[in-house]
């Protein structure tokens, strides 16, 4: 690397700012361009840093409880989470048996009993007008809150309060340290690779943005290159003037994306995204990442622009296009996709564990090759196709002429948005198939209870009454049935089963019964619901002698065979021996553990803020759900939808460049489209001719981006073991997104147009 | 000249880009068959006069009437009509359509006025033959010389068999040769279909091919000198 | 060019002597042939003659007779009809051309006009000669060509002249 070399390199450097109005514009364009996708790949960067300081928080105060047998300096913690419209709220009662009992992390001293330290996010929920209801709730005086060590992020809600007479209640952990002691094998190997996944997903289509916006304006910048030939600069002149601008928009653009990161960092407390908030200061970029982020921007862009270079010849006359020689070729085109296949087959076929470090490279690799192979794909499918295609009226002649006169850049214009769909909708097709395995129909019936309340410390049949009251004296409520059971062990086994203890009535909720009688027993008949996993452990038999709350106890031999009925919430209590009281006189009077299902009149506000404050006024460890008629593993919906939300990002994003590319397009035709105006051609046919010029391309590539798209998605399900699923309502959700984002730019566009076919356009400079 | 009512009549026209008064009280008749150029230097209102007549640019204040229209109260959908089927038009450069063939090109002005494809492309491939063209029918333009290209413009102008044919400059971009050739395709093209010609030049070489000429300074007609006709 | 007229034009701005008149006209036009006194006082004999001019007074001094000449109503529309007439397009008319500018600029007329006259004519001729030179054959091209080569040259002229006229109405009046 010469002198001259380097100084040819910073001319270019200079030539690219020295370019007039239009060349700062052009520098400045790419530069927000490539700056917007900076800050974005550095905040891909910061993923691992957030993780693992969210990770190092929340494991650093998990109170499991240590067991029975535990030296001096306990605490007692009673786990009270609560859920307030909507939003989940973490609660601990805490009690020290001694002076050295320890705190959690964030937190300067216990509170005593009557008192709580909040975390800020709850602080200002509860200062809130609305947060009345909570307030009665969580009756305790505010006496600090939780500092941010001991927090999983800045918008989580979170309390411990003081506690008393915790001691010997069911429920209730004994701790000498918060902490886990070992912690577990991390996060599920299949949400890592499903991590790994979306990253690609997301980053590919960056760079395809990035390697779009160092072409802006790259017509003008040929045309200057021409005039520096004219004035006497060879070939590998040029290339290294073009280099050096390239450069220069690169190296801004990674100043533009660190400054745009930096400023949006500091918002980063303000959004909350499935539950999961994050600290500004836990948004720190990888080092390694970083670097390479620093290395590549710059490379790719001095890429792109000596690739686009290889295409035209920039004579001292003018720009010369090298017009395709010959066709372009298929087979190099598939390569990507081929190989990419060829990375996932072995796991596909079960040849390779899916949750080692390589089998991630791999997996990693697989996607970004099948999502290359689109943007590969495209041009060879876009010159084929448009090559076959003719006829029609005059604007579809006009898009389809374009097309075929240049169908790399229609290819290009579009090659992002296809890539994106392709891996939205490969990571959507993973999850959702997922989340159906997850998912299942929980057969609640929602007109006979809303909502179940549980109660695990143990009441005594008085206790259970009086509770039963006080939810049936709760405003909106319509009826509350109790279940009171306990656990009991049967003989020879490790077997667990239920015994119900309750009137005839009670009972009747929980099996058919034809007859019953004070003094009778039933045992539920041992056949579990089809789509239940088969359980082979054989029911209770009458006259076996089983073991409840300590005590001994024989099943009579009267009892009698029933069948389930299927509670409110959907669930059905098989395998359960049912009791009237006085079957069990030695257990009735025992504390039991309760269960209630309530019926509400949900056309009043906040009955089940006001059912759950009901029930924290009964114990604040009584938890109360809300009974759903699906139940769907939250985290994939919210993964679903941030994957949704994401995917709508990137296209804007793209979209964005789309558009700057367009305009730059539309502008060169200037005169063009201000002759055709004059000869009297019509608006609307031109607008549609530029309609059908994007659309045609964005069918094509949306075609490809489907296929791969889903082939790799249906590939990683069947790699973990899936059912494979397709979600076409996804699936038309994505491409309707993708071809929605084209035509938001083609509309956005349209004033540009339209504006550019005014006569003025007739004027040469 | 023949004494027929004139095509078309100006009356006072004024134009005014913000404070450049680029039309100041014009007045002009363009009968039908006769080549009337335009001069002036360059600045001095020759463009948006043409641009005026041709309803390309509505006027400020004046009157304008093609036959017996009203242009100036004519809705831009009327006057693109009226553009599409009664006028034609020769720019600089940068009226070729690059994508499409010379002969789609030439097609072109048929095609908007809805003629369909085939028929359309044969009277292009006519008036191709007429200009001298009909080599590069199948090539795009940028594969054509300039002097091919704008005898092209010329074809396409032609095609509709229009009554005024507007150009503006159509030379500007031509050695003085190929500029002779397309000045002398035009004038005899458009006498043999008695075509009127708005030549807007400012050289005097490609006024020598009207019958009379009117000169524009200031946005003002300096002379109307009677022709030697 | 026409002395004749160019002294009569002069006279129009006010009576003078013939003296002053040979003054006058070097100093506009007689950049590289002064006129000789003879030329001048029998241009002025043949105005006399002609009523273009008259006598407005005769000096008696020590030396020869000085007569004061001014021009009369004849005179005038005389000038008049000579400036509005635009010459016929010939070879190196400049000086003619340039001799009515400046005297119209001098006498307060239209110079503008004149200029466009001049353009009207040239560019008749020109019409003509393109007419033949499309009818006819190569030779007849070639020749109208040269010939049309020089009348662009004199329209340029008349086209840089008109956009630089008051320039030139500053510095001949001064
Ligand atoms: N669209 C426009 N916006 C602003 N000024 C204009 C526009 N079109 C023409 N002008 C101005 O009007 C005057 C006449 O322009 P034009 O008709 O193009 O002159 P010519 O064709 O004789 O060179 C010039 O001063 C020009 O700058
Ligand atoms: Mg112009």
């Amino acid at each position: 690397m010469s002198a001259s070399w380097l100084r040819q390199l910073a001319f270019g450097v200079r030539l690219a700012c020295r370019g007039g109005v239009t060349g700062w514009t052009r520098v400045a364009l790419t530069a927000t361009a490539v700056g917007l996708g900076v800050a974005f790949l550095l905040l891909a960067a910061s993923v691992p840093n957030l993780l693992e300081a969210r990770d190092t928080r929340v494991a650093a105060r998990v109170d499991d409880g240590q067991g029975p047998d535990l030296p001096d300096g306990i605490l007692l913690v009673v786990m009270t989470d609560t859920e307030f419209r909507g939003v989940t709220i973490r609660g601990r009662l805490l009690q020290p048996l001694s002076a050295t009992a320890p705190t959690p992390p964030g937190v300067s001293a216990l509170p005593k009993a009557g008192e709580m330290v909040v975390s800020p996010a709850l602080d200002e929920l509860l200062a809130e007008p609305g947060g009345a209801l909570l307030r009665a709730r969580l009756d305790y005086r505010v006496v600090g809150r939780i500092a941010d060590e001991g927090l999983a992020g800045p918008g989580e809600f979170a309390y411990y309060a003081g506690g008393d007479q915790l001691d010997g209640k069911a429920g209730v952990r004994r701790l000498a340290a918060f902490g886990d002691p070992s912690p577990g094998p991390g996060p599920d190997p299949r949400l890592i690779l499903m991590a790994v996944v979306a990253f690609v997903v997301l980053l590919a289509p960056v760079a395809i943005f990035i390697a779009a916006a160092v072409r802006f304006g790259g017509e003008s910048r040929d045309r200057r290159l021409a005039a520096l030939r004219l004035m006497g600069a060879d070939l590998a002149m040029t290339r290294r003037f073009a280099a050096g601008e390239a450069l220069a928009g690169g190296l801004l653009g990674l100043g533009v994306g660190a400054v745009i990161f930096l400023a949006g960092r500091q918002l980063v407390d303000r959004f909350t995204l499935w539950d999961i908030s994050a600290f500004p200061a836990d948004v720190r970029p990888s080092l390694p990442l970083t670097a390479l982020i620093a290395v590549a921007v710059p490379a790719l862009a001095v890429g792109v622009a000596l690739g686009v270079l290889r295409k035209v010849a920039i004579e001292p006359l003018g720009v010369v296009r090298r017009a395709g020689q010959g066709r372009r070729r298929l087979w190099w085109r598939l390569l990507p996709s081929v190989a990419g296949l060829a990375l996932l087959a072995p796991m596909l076929a079960g040849l390779v564990d899916t949750d080692g470090q390589l089998a991630r490279v791999q997996v990693g690799g697989g996607a970004v090759l099948m999502l290359m192979g689109v943007a590969t794909l495209l041009p060879w499918l876009v010159e084929a196709v448009v090559r076959r295609l003719g006829g029609g009226g005059l604007s579809w002649q006009l898009a389809i002429r374009r097309i075929q006169m240049d169908s790399a850049s229609a290819a290009r214009l579009v090659s992002g948005v296809a890539v994106a769909v392709a891996g939205a909708i490969a990571l959507q097709t993973f999850v959702a198939g997922m989340e159906s395995a997850f998912t299942d129909a929980t057969g609640a019936d929602l007109s006979r209870a809303q909502v179940t309340a549980a109660l695990d410390e143990g009441a005594t049949p008085a206790r259970a009454r009086e509770i039963s009251g006080r939810l049936s004296a709760t405003p909106g409520v319509r009826s509350v049935t109790s279940v009171a059971y306990t656990d009991v062990e049967l003989p020879d086994t490790d077997d667990y089963s239920s015994l119900v203890v309750g009137s005839c009535a009670e009972l009747r909720e929980l099996a058919r019964l034809s007859r019953c009688r004070s003094g009778d027993t039933f045992i539920v008949e041992g056949a579990r619901a089809e789509r239940d996993t088969v359980d082979p452990a054989e029911p209770p038999r009458p006259g076996a002698r089983v073991t409840a709350l300590g005590t001994g106890w024989t099943i009579p031999a009267t009892a009698t065979q029933v069948k389930a009925r299927t509670l409110p919430d959907g669930s059905t209590w098989n395998r359960t021996i049912l009791a009237t009281p006085a079957a069990v006189p030695a257990l009735a009077a025992k504390p039991l553990r309760l269960q209630y299902f309530i019926d509400l009149d949900q056309t009043r506000p906040d009955i089940g803020e006001l059912v759950r404050n009901t029930a924290a006024q009964v114990s604040p460890m009584m938890a109360v759900y809300g009974i759903r008629e699906v139940k769907v593993d939250s985290k994939f919906s919210g993964i679903l939808r941030g994957t949704l939300v994401g995917t709508v990002a990137l296209l804007l994003l793209i979209g964005t460049s789309m558009l700057a590319t367009m305009l730059d397009q539309l502008r060169e035709r200037r005169a063009l489209l201000a002759a055709l105006t004059a000869f009297g051609a019509k608006r609307g046919a031109l607008t549609r001719a530029t309609l059908w010029q994007m659309a045609v391309p964005v069918v094509l590539g949306l075609v490809p981006a489907v296929l791969a798209g889903t082939a790799l998605g249906v590939a990683l399900l069947a790699m973990l073991g899936f059912p494979l699923h397709v979600s076409l309502t996804q699936l038309f959700v994505t491409v309707a997104a993708g071809a929605g984002v084209v035509a938001l730019v083609t509309l956005a566009s349209l004033p540009v147009q339209l504006r550019l076919m005014r006569p003025d356009g007739l004027r040469v400079e | 000249m023949t004494g027929d009512a004139p095509l078309l009549t100006a009356r006072d026209l004024s134009k005014a880009y913000g404070t450049t008064r680029a039309l100041d009280g014009v007045s002009l008749d363009v009968r039908a068959g006769e080549i009337l150029a335009v001069m002036g230097p360059s600045g001095s209102g020759k463009s948006t006069l043409m641009h005026c007549l041709a309803g390309i640019v509505r006027p400020d204040s004046g009157e304008l009437r093609y036959r017996d229209r009203d242009l100036i109260a004519a809705s831009d959908a009327e006057r693109s009509a009226l553009r599409r089927g009664e006028f034609g038009f020769v720019f600089q450069f940068g009226q070729l359509v690059p994508e499409l063939t010379c002969l789609e090109n030439v097609a072109l002005p048929l095609r908007m006025e809805g003629v369909r494809r085939k028929e359309a492309e044969r009277r292009a491939a006519y008036w191709l033959e007429r200009l001298d063209v009909a080599d590069v029918a199948g090539k795009r333009p940028g594969q054509a010389s300039g002097g091919q290209g704008q005898r092209v413009a010329i074809a396409r102008a032609l095609v509709t068999e229009p009554s005024v044919v507007f150009a503006d400059e159509p030379t500007g971009a031509l050695d003085s040769l190929n500029g002779e050739m397309v000045m002398r395709l035009l004038t005899e093209c458009a006498e043999q279909s008695r075509t009127a010609v708005v030549l807007v030049t400012h050289e005097p070489s490609v006024a020598a091919y009207s019958h009379r000429e009117i000169v524009v300074r200031d946005g003002r007609i300096r002379t109307s000198a009677g022709s030697a006709r | 060019m026409s002395l004749s007229h160019t002294l009569l034009a002069l006279l129009e701005r006010g009576p003078r002597h013939g003296y002053d008149l040979k003054q006058e006209f070097d100093a506009q036009f007689g950049q590289d042939r002064p006129l000789h006194y003879g030329q001048v006082y029998a241009t002025l004999a043949r105005l006399l003659k002609n009523g273009l001019v008259e006598v407005d007074a005769v000096e008696h001094g020590g030396g020869p007779e000085r007569k004061r000449y001014a021009i009369t109503t004849a005179g005038v529309t005389d000038v008049e009809e000579w400036l509005s007439q635009p010459e016929s397009p010939a070879l190196y008319l400049h000086s003619t051309l340039y001799t009515k500018v400046v005297l119209a600029l001098l006498t307060g007329r239209d110079a503008a006009a004149v200029l466009d006259a001049q353009r009207a004519a040239h560019l008749d001729l020109m019409r003509t000669l393109t007419r033949r030179k499309t009818r006819g054959d190569l030779a007849d091209a070639l020749i109208c060509d040269h010939a049309i080569f020089h009348l662009e040259a004199d329209l340029r002229w008349l086209e840089l002249t008109s956009a630089r006229l008051d320039r030139l109405a500053e510095e001949v009046r001064s």
